[in-house]
This record gives structure tokens, C-alpha cells and sequence, in this order.
């Protein structure tokens, strides 16, 4: 039996399923404990306990909303286009999980060695606008189509800088691959890309802020204006999953911006897998920070925030890298 | 099947109403915002008429909390009316105590002690600076930034603490009589209003950081919704909103009541009339609620609190009073027919929200929903007593 | 690009720093919620709970009310219903209950003519009822009552799982607080 099993993860498939099933466990666990962490930083920061009740300090508050999600009944709205409305969390949450393949917790502990990491992943990610586009329609809610509508928008925009500052760092290291960006960044904090491109990091994150929907970008869910915007008509379940993938989308944004800038799995003792969940998960909480401080900004004042800064800014950066690169050499 | 439910959902009477002048394009959506919404405020809809994000219409649908207070006041008597002011507006509900009060005493011809006139000056004042506070938390929910609305109402515990041990309540207050004010206040409560005073002057530099001089708030606050004061006069708008475009039309100023005439004030005012600069003379007010609050204090008398020679039952004479005052969002009126009976004839209530609302069609033209939004927050409506 | 327009956006960039620093500050300080039930508020202490009885000097069991029919006139929601007999009279023979009772002197068109009775005589009190659904706690019958009879209570922890619940009977529950070791009806 052991034989059996060892045989099969040697094998590249077999290596594959199990990373699918352990990426798949990683998703939900981090749902529930993020989903916690944004209440308890919430009401800290709000002079108030959060969750306090549900076990001690909270702790199974997240097993509390997982069992009233599921307990929820499933509806289609009247008029609903059924199979794309039922079609969208699945589109949502299905590229998420690919998504996780190729980020490189440690060096040894990469779903899938692949040296066009970063490609896979942006082509994956894009596959999130298809699924609000889904949403919308097939809700039949003038609501949920405006969401849908700025969702996409905003998504297609802020695409564009998010490639920008990679492809500065891809320039930089000269692979596409997570894991040799990640190994070249191991000689101590001088060494990560954080300090070599700072320009390139902020734009970074701001498109990953916007292209994960979190405040203040988040318009397509703007809760004063469009009641939930695209997920308006979901319920129960169906809405635990648009939220487990944003959440998990945000975990991708976070992974991919500490294995590009700042130095993966390096830390000052003992290297490996922990310190790079801590850094992933210090920007989470500096993406929540953010969250609960700004005001949401306008849709149009988004897209300029976009065209006429970052993608500017992401050309100009791009630009010098490639020349200074290219002097280096 | 489907395309008879389709009709029977849209039979509404107001959706019908503005169905025929759709434009000819006939590519926009119709869509209601509200009753039940979270930024209108109470249960207000409104009916827009989007071009893609861009509103080619809007119009307010009101009366859904309409509950006839106006015949309430014919029913009761006017000692039993004193209650329903405190529901009107609940947020600056001592203005409106103060409007009927002031109404029925000018009628009467009744004297109100020295002592009372400042108390009531001071609880107004409280009253007034909780109202604001509480604009600025909803006004930055709507615009999604979640947190300082709890730091607001932080601060309006202290003033809630500090009005509940005078008059019983916390928000709805049912505290003036005719002839003063129903309870003293003592020296516990003088020594905490000095306490929030200096307290509130130390967290006022903190609003101002977070949000006042956030970018993101600026760029969604200025140069949206610019009202001229030639179109704030000609809706009849009144307080923030009419100061806002630069007219210095304040109540107490223009028509003293009480002992204003005797306090130092000045009367903040805007000059592009945008949603900007409402906000600013809201904030700019809670400065000077201070200052009023400060002098009132200094210059409380000792004395009675309710005057001595009240009649026993309260019947006013034959006529007809008028009596204003400056509330929170504007000019708040009571307009009182008496026929001699113990029930008043007819009772009108002028509310502010009402005139600040019918702008807003004609402001909300052509803008972004978003900025629609912006500028409903602005006008600081409270929709119970629009409908009253 | 100007060099006014560069400024204006380097100082909003430093504007939203100062908004995070501010809301780190408050992310590191303590709660400002009282934490019910492991806490309490501790200013209950002029709270408008509902109305309750007030007993007559020397004798816990007997309320002051000498039963003038002041607070039953003057509530504007007509929240207050009592029963009375005077001596010889069967047990609630006067009672306020029944019609709409606005005012005194006209007669309402909802209400039979209730006319409160004669000053001097000996009354006795058989029942006190306030319907606290329709209460607005204003305090007009408190200011209203010549015998100092009716005060607010504390009782600021009221619940109840149905409408009978808030129809208080006001004299057994001056009863209840009068016998000693007997916890009274509600918290205050």
C-alpha cells in the first residue's frame, strides 16, 4: 500500500493531485482564519472586542458562519439565467486553486515546478472577471449588473500595472519562475527586491488591492451604493465561495508580492516555509489596515489612479530596468 | 409566464408616473434606489434614470414613514403633543422641543426664567454638536470608510452620558415645558460639559487627519454638487446646505431667540456651495457649538428653572404664532392655530429636510451615482421628519 | 505637469499615511465598549426605566396614589389604567379602563365620559396596569401627580419574549419589592 502510494507521487500527476488536495485544505483553513482575522483587526481598530463569543475570544466564530452559509437555502432569483448563475462561484473559485500551484512556499514545498510560475498565474486570475461577468448577468438585478459592469472594468485596468511590475522584476532576475526570483533574493534583507524596486513593489500592491475588489477599490461590492453589487442575489453557500475566493485571491496577491519582492522563504534564522507565510501574511493585514481607514474612491477617479499614474509609472520603471539591465550586462 | 409576473412587478403607481418622459434613446435603466437602502437615511427612494453610470433623472419618492404627527397634534392637547416633538428629528430633537415650547409660550405671553433660557441653550447646543457627529459617521459610511462613524459615536456616548442625567433620556428627549425646562441641572452635570468640552477640542485635530484631509474624501467631496445660492433660495433651503453656498442665514442671528443675542458666535459659510464645503461649516459648526456652549456655562444664572405663575391647565388664547428655530439641518418652524379650545386647531411643522430635499432632482442631474450619493449624505436628511 | 499639481499629490500620499497612522494608534488601544453581560454601565443611575409605585411613608404595601385620575388624563398614549373602589363599593368598581381618554373637558369621539371622582372621600387602589408598549417615558405623569406617587424605576434590563410581558401591573410589583428577601419583578 505504501509502495503504492510513493509510487504514485512520483509520478508528476500524482504530484500534481496531492498538491491540488493540500492547496485545496490551505484555501479553507485560510478563508476561516482570515475571515476572523479581518473581524478581530476590524473591531481593534474600531475600540471594540470583534468576535468574542462563539468559543473563547471568538476563535469558532468562523465555524459558526461556515454552518450558517450552509445551512442557507440555494436561490435563483425569478428570471435568473440559471446555468450562468450557478456557473459563476465555480468559475470564481475554480482558477484560485491553480493559482497556488506554482508559488514557492519554501524550496522544497512548490505545488508544481514550472519555470512560467507567473504567467500561470496571471492568466489564471483574469479568469475572476469572466466569473463577475457571470454574476451579473445571470442575477437579473440591475444592481448586480452595475457591479458587474465596474467589476470588469476595473479588473481589465488594473491588469495592465500589475504586469508592469512584474515583468520589471522578471527582467531583473531574468525567469518567469516564483521559485528562482524567490532563490535569488536568499543573501539576507539587502538582497530582497523590495530595496531594488520600490517603485515597482507599490505598484504592485495598489493593483493587487484593485484587482482582489478590497477597499478603496472596493466599488463592485460598494455596499452604500449597490447594496452587494454583483453578489446581491447570492445566498448561503453560493456567497461563501465568491467570499472564499476573494480571500484566496488575496492570499495569491500577497504570496506573489513576498516571493517577487521581498525574499520568499528568507528570513534572518532558520529559512523556510514560516517566514514566508509571515511576510504573506504581515501585507494581509496591511491590506486590511487599508480597508478599514480609506473612503471609498470614485470609479472614475480609479481609472485615473490607473492610466494616468500607475501604468506611467509602471513604463517608466519597466523602461529603466530594462536599460539598466541591459548596461549591466 | 414569466412575461406576466414581469408586468404585474412593475404596476407601481410612482414607477408609472415616471415612466412616460423616459428618453427616446430608450437604452437606460430604470432603477429605485431604496426604501430599503443603506445610505438614504431612513426610508427614502428614489427613482433614477441611469445612462450608464450618469443619472439622466432622479426623483425622491417620500411618505413611507409618514405618521401624521400633524393630526396628532390636533388630536392632542397641548401639554400630551410635548412627547412627539422628540420623534420628529430625534437626532437634534431638543430643537424641535424648543420650536412648539417657544411657540405655545409666545402665544401665551408666558416668561421663561433666566436660568432655564441657558440650560436650554446648553442641552441645544449638546444637542446639536451630537447631531453633527453623527452626520459625519453615516456620511463617511456611505462613502465607505467604516471606522470613524464608531469614533463619532465614541464621542456621543459622552454627550448621551451627560444629557441622560438631566432629562431622563438619550435620545429622544422630551425635556423643555412651557415655561423653562422640566428638570435643573446641577453641578455634576456643569463640571462634566466643561470635561467634554476640553475633551471634544482635543479629538477635533483627529477627524481632521483621518478624514477631512484624506485625499480619497476630497476627491470625492469637492467640486461635486455645487450649489448656487440662487438655486438654495429658490428651494427654500436652510443650514449647512444654504451656508454651504455662501449665505450667512443663520435663525439665531437673523431672528434671536432665547438669549442668543447675548452669546459671541460666528456663522460659518462656504464659498463654491459644494458638497465640500457643507461638510467643512458642519464641522466649522461643532467649533462654535463649543464656544456657545462655553459662554452659556460661564453665564448660567442661579434661579428658577421653570417659571412659577404657569396656569393650571394650558389654554391658550384665540390666534395664530409662528416660532423658529435653528436646528441642525436648517430652520426648523412651528406654525400653531389656536381656536381658544385645549387642543390645538392646526399645527404645522416647518422641517428643514423637507426644502433641502427637493433640490436634489435638480442637483443629482447628470452626475455619477456615486456622487449622486455623495451629495444625498450632504444634505444631511433625516427622512422621519421629511415625512413628519 | 506642474509642479503645484506634483506638490498637491505628494501631500495627499502623506495624507493617507497619517489617516493609517492615526487608525494604528487606535488599533493598539484599548476597548471602549462595556463588555455586557461581564460588564455594566455604570450611569443607570438617572435612566428612565418604566414608571413604578411609590410606597407611602411607614407602610411598604400601601402606594401613595390618592387615586386622582391625573396621570391617566395627562399621558398622551394612554398607557396608564387603574381600578378603585371606595369603601362599600364592589372590588374596581371605578375604573379608567375602557374608551379613549384625551382630555377632560371635551369629550372625544372615541370615548363614554369618564368624570374622576369627588375629592375627600376614602378610595382604595385595586389595580395599577401600565401598558409599556405604549409608553413614550416622557414624564408627564411623574410631573403630573400631586402626591409624589409614580418615579421612574431602573429597571434598564426589561426584557420579554411577548407582548403580555409588557403590560405591568404595577402594584404587584410595589408588593414583590415591599417583602423583604423577595427579589423584585425585573432588575433594577
Amino acid at each position: 500500500m505504501t509502495a503504492q502510494l510513493l509510487e504514485l507521487l512520483s509520478h508528476p500527476l500524482g504530484q500534481m493531485i496531492a498538491a491540488l488536495a493540500a492547496i485545496m485544505a490551505f484555501m479553507a483553513v485560510n478563508g476561516m482564519a482570515l475571515q476572523y482575522a479581518e473581524r478581530k483587526v476590524a473591531g481593534f481598530i474600531q475600540r471594540r472586542p470583534g468576535p468574542y463569543e462563539v468559543g473563547p475570544h471568538g476563535l469558532l466564530q468562523p465555524f459558526a458562519d461556515a454552518g450558517k452559509l450552509i445551512s442557507k437555502q440555494l436561490v435563483a432569483p425569478l428570471g435568473a439565467d440559471r446555468l450562468l448563475f450557478w456557473l459563476a462561484p465555480l468559475v470564481s473559485v475554480a482558477p484560485v486553486v491553480v493559482c497556488f500551484l506554482p508559488i514557492p512556499f519554501s524550496p522544497l514545498l512548490t505545488g508544481m515546478n514550472i519555470n512560467l510560475g507567473l504567467l500561470l498565474i496571471l492568466a489564471f486570475s483574469g479568469l475572476n472577471t469572466l466569473a463577475l461577468c457571470l454574476a451579473g448577468w445571470g442575477s437579473n438585478n440591475k444592481y448586480s449588473l452595475l457591479g458587474a459592469a465596474r467589476a470588469v472594468s476595473q479588473s481589465v485596468a488594473y491588469e495592465i500595472p500589475l504586469l508592469l511590475s512584474v515583468l520589471a522584476v522578471a527582467f531583473q532576475v531574468g525567469s518567469l519562475d516564483l521559485a528562482a526570483i524567490a532563490a535569488s533574493q536568499t543573501q539576507g534583507v539587502l538582497s530582497w527586491n523590495v530595496l531594488v524596486q520600490p517603485l515597482a513593489f507599490i505598484i504592485f500592491f495598489i493593483s493587487g488591492i484593485a484587482e482582489t475588489n478590497r477597499a478603496p477599490f472596493d466599488l463592485p461590492e460598494a455596499e452604500s451604493e449597490l447594496t452587494a453589487g454583483f453578489h446581491t442575489e447570492y445566498s448561503g453557500m453560493c456567497f461563501g465561495i465568491f467570499f472564499l475566493a476573494e480571500y484566496s485571491y488575496m492570499v495569491v496577491v500577497c504570496a506573489v508580492a513576498t516571493a517577487l519582492f521581498l525574499g520568499g522563504w528568507d528570513g534572518p534564522v532558520f529559512p523556510g516555509p514560516w517566514w514566508f507565510l509571515a511576510k504573506t501574511f504581515a501585507l494581509i493585514f496591511a491590506m486590511m489596515w487599508f480597508r478599514w481607514t480609506f473612503p471609498r474612491v470614485r470609479f472614475d477617479q480609479l481609472l485615473n489612479v490607473c492610466w494616468k499614474w500607475l501604468i506611467p509609472l509602471g513604463l517608466a520603471n519597466l523602461v529603466a530596468t530594462a536599460a539598466i539591465v541591459k548596461w549591466v550586462q | 409566464m414569466a412575461q406576466d409576473v414581469n408586468s404585474r412587478l412593475t404596476g407601481d403607481y410612482y414607477t408609472a408616473q415616471f415612466g412616460p418622459s423616459l428618453s427616446e434613446e430608450g437604452d437606460t435603466l430604470v432603477l429605485n434606489v431604496g426604501p430599503q437602502h443603506p445610505a438614504t437615511h431612513g426610508v427614502l427612494r428614489v427613482i433614477v434614470e441611469l445612462d450608464g453610470e450618469y443619472i439622466r433623472r432622479a426623483e425622491p419618492v417620500l411618505g413611507y414613514i409618514h405618521r401624521m404627527h400633524e393630526k396628532m397634534g390636533e388630536v392632542k392637547t397641548y401639554v400630551q403633543y410635548l412627547p412627539n416633538m422628540g420623534r420628529v428629528d430625534y437626532l437634534h430633537a431638543l430643537a424641535w422641543n424648543w420650536a412648539y415650547v417657544g411657540a405655545v409660550e409666545k402665544l401665551m405671553g408666558i416668561e421663561v426664567p433666566a436660568r432655564a433660557e441657558y440650560i436650554r441653550v446648553i442641552t441645544c447646543e449638546l444637542n446639536r454638536i451630537n447631531s453633527h457627529l453623527l452626520w459625519w459617521g453615516a456620511y463617511l459610511l456611505d462613502l465607505g470608510a467604516f471606522t470613524p462613524i464608531l469614533y463619532a459615536f465614541a464621542d456621543r456616548e459622552h454627550i448621551m452620558d451627560i444629557l441622560q442625567m438631566v432629562t431622563g433620556s438619550r435620545l429622544t428627549y422630551c425635556y423643555y415645558r412651557f415655561g423653562g425646562v422640566s428638570a435643573d441641572v446641577n453641578d455634576e452635570f456643569i463640571r462634566r460639559t466643561r470635561e467634554f468640552v476640553a475633551d471634544f477640542k482635543k479629538r477635533l485635530p483627529m477627524y481632521r487627519a483621518l478624514v477631512t484631509d484624506n485625499i480619497i474624501l476630497r476627491g470625492r467631496c469637492e467640486d461635486i454638487g455645487v450649489l448656487t445660492p440662487e438655486m438654495a433660495r429658490r428651494y427654500g433651503a436652510t443650514g449647512p446646505v444654504l451656508r454651504g453656498s455662501g449665505v450667512a442665514y443663520d435663525v439665531r442671528r437673523a431672528e434671536p431667540y432665547s438669549v442668543y443675542d447675548r452669546l459671541d458666535f460666528d456663522i460659518p459659510t462656504g464659498q463654491k456651495g459644494d458638497v465640500m464645503d457643507r461638510y467643512e461649516v458642519r464641522m466649522a459648526e461643532l467649533d462654535q457649538c463649543l464656544r456657545i456652549i462655553e459662554q452659556a456655562l460661564d453665564a448660567l444664572p442661579a434661579g428658577a428653572h421653570l417659571s412659577p405663575d404657569l396656569p393650571e391647565r394650558f389654554i391658550p388664547p384665540k390666534g395664530e404664532v409662528y416660532f423658529a428655530v435653528e436646528g441642525a439641518r436648517g430652520k426648523i418652524g412651528v406654525y400653531l392655530l389656536s381656536d381658544g379650545g385645549p387642543k390645538p386647531y392646526r399645527l404645522k411643522l416647518r422641517a428643514p429636510g423637507f426644502s433641502n430635499l427637493s433640490l436634489f432632482a435638480e442637483l443629482a442631474q447628470g452626475t455619477l451615482l456615486a456622487d449622486a450619493v455623495s451629495i444625498l449624505g450632504s444634505l444631511d436628511l433625516v427622512i422621519p421628519e421629511i415625512d413628519r | 505637469m506642474s509642479m503645484k499639481r506634483l506638490f498637491q499629490t505628494i501631500k495627499g500620499l502623506w495624507s493617507l499615511l497619517v489617516g493609517l497612522k492615526v487608525t494604528g494608534g487606535e488599533l493598539i488601544k484599548p476597548w471602549l465598549t462595556v463588555h455586557y453581560p461581564r460588564q455594566e454601565v455604570e450611569n443607570l443611575s438617572s435612566y428612565r426605566g418604566h414608571i413604578e409605585l411609590v410606597p407611602a411613608v411607614g407602610d411598604p404595601l400601601t402606594p401613595r396614589c390618592i387615586m386622582c385620575w391625573k396621570c391617566v388624563e395627562i399621558c398622551p398614549s394612554r398607557c396608564i389604567s387603574l381600578r378603585m373602589h371606595t369603601p362599600g363599593e364592589a372590588a374596581g368598581a371605578g375604573s379608567t379602563d375602557g374608551g379613549l381618554f384625551l382630555a377632560p373637558d371635551v369629550k372625544s369621539p372615541y370615548s363614554t365620559h369618564l368624570s374622576p371622582p369627588p375629592d375627600k372621600i376614602e378610595r382604595i387602589l385595586d389595580s395599577y396596569h401600565l401598558n409599556y408598549s405604549l409608553c413614550s417615558l416622557c414624564g408627564l405623569c411623574v410631573q403630573s401627580c400631586p402626591a409624589d406617587a409614580i418615579r421612574f424605576s431602573r429597571n434598564a434590563y426589561l426584557v420579554g419574549t411577548s407582548r403580555q410581558s409588557f403590560e405591568l401591573d404595577l402594584l404587584a410589583r410595589l408588593r414583590n419589592q415591599a417583602t423583604p428577601g423577595q427579589p423584585p419583578a425585573g432588575r433594577s
